[in-house]
């Protein structure tokens, strides 16, 4: 009963094919940094963050300010789905590697 | 070792604060060890297995596969809860009634106690399968392996001491008020999890409104504080939910809640007429 609410609940949610205008942008891991390190992405736009894993381990990216996470294995790319954000500050980190892995959208 | 340390410590807290909740809540259960137990070590099994199928997962279902895992275990865990605590508003009287006037264990009868096994494994698996991948990236790195194993014994005990604590604190709620308490906060856990869900599905762009934070309560609690992790594990505060997650949370809460009274309501009235002795194994 709860189970059929609930998949009640998600097919009402429409399911809209979009994403084919979304507009892409690349983050590149390597040596457990982030590059660019800031990056500028268009506010009031769902964006699609591509996260290349150049290292040989795994990375969890991850962002409290954008309620994001998801983990990249080694050599391997994530697509990661944010916004439409508000124009500001967004920072994000490589949850394995919080020492160095940092990084920050910059919506405007 | 001491990064090891945090990132352990964080993963085991969420993992170890559903199962002290779990425990507590089968107070009274004689064989809860073994589930619980079995629960746990399900959990790492599993941790284990996602984490050395991590790539496959995240390619699966056109690279949205991580999120729909996500999404899916943890609203597997939600329907879970909620056929635990409905259950519970229907015998749950009696069961307080039993340990009260017997003193002592009663066997659980029909109890879905699978239902909480599956929760317990769930919640482990997805923290251990983070430590999983986390500590197999050190170990290819070369860290230093003792370091490492400091590290995580550290963070691990710190986790599962939250856990205990929050078990022995609900054991201090007096019998007649007890599964009523343990009842809602497994609620509370299972709203959170739907919102987490919802967060999910968001990233992957299946859910694709009202995806704006509504607020932000950054000032008072920030999501990365150990306070504000053992919140977000517990009724799954998050300082800046989406309205889809919000929607989430309300429609779980609504419906565990209308469940529960309406079994409840239909328990009660046929009660005297067939009273039956409780099953005994």
């Amino acid at each position: 009963m709860l189970r059929l609410v609930l998949i009640a609940l998600l097919a009402a949610v429409p399911m809209a094919a979009g994403a084919a205008d979304v507009p892409e942008f690349t983050l590149t891991i390597q040596d457990h940094r982030f590059s660019p390190a800031e990056m500028t992405i268009p506010a009031d736009t769902k964006v699609k963050l591509i996260v290349v894993n150049k290292d040989a381990t795994a990375e969890e990216f991850e962002s409290h300010e954008l309620n994001r996470e998801k983990v990249v294995t080694g050599n391997a790319s994530i697509n990661v789905y944010v916004g439409p954000l508000k124009a500001g500050r967004y920072p994000f980190f490589g949850d394995f590697h919080q020492d160095t892995a940092q990084g920050t959208l910059i919506a405007r | 070792m001491l990064a090891t340390l945090l990132l352990v410590f964080r993963e085991v807290l969420e993992a170890a604060l559903v199962v002290g909740i779990v425990a507590s809540a089968t107070r009274g259960v004689t064989s809860r060890a073994r589930w619980i137990g079995s629960g746990i070590a399900l959990g790492i099994a599993g941790a284990v297995l996602v984490a050395a199928c991590a790539g496959w997962i995240a390619d699966a279902l056109s690279g949205s596969g991580q999120e729909w895992f996500n999404a899916t275990v943890l609203l597997a865990a939600v329907a879970m809860i909620g056929w635990h605590v409905v259950w519970m508003s229907k015998h749950g009287r009696e069961l307080a009634a039993q340990m009260q006037s017997v003193g002592r264990d009663v066997t659980s009868g029909a109890r879905p106690m699978t239902a909480l096994m599956a929760v317990v494994a769930i919640a482990v698996l997805r923290e251990g399968s983070e430590i999983v991948l986390f500590g197999y990236g050190l170990l290819a790195g070369g860290s230093s392996v003792p370091a490492l194993i400091l590290g995580a014994v550290l963070g691990l005990a710190a986790g599962i001491a939250l856990g205990v604590m929050i078990y022995f604190g609900l054991l201090k709620i007096p019998v007649r008020h007890f599964f009523g308490a343990t009842n809602t906060l497994l609620v509370l856990l299972a709203a959170g999890m739907a919102a987490t869900a919802a967060g999910f599905l968001t990233q992957a762009d299946v859910l694709h409104h009202w995806t704006a934070p509504l607020w932000s309560t950054d000032w008072l609690l920030r999501d990365d504080s150990t306070f504000g992790k053992a919140l977000h594990a517990l009724i799954g505060y998050t300082s800046q939910p989406s309205g889809m997650q919000l929607l989430f949370y309300g429609a779980t809460l609504v419906l565990l809640v209308a469940g529960m009274r309406l079994v409840s309501a239909a328990a009660a009235k046929p009660k005297r007429a067939a009273m039956q002795p409780p099953v005994a194994t």
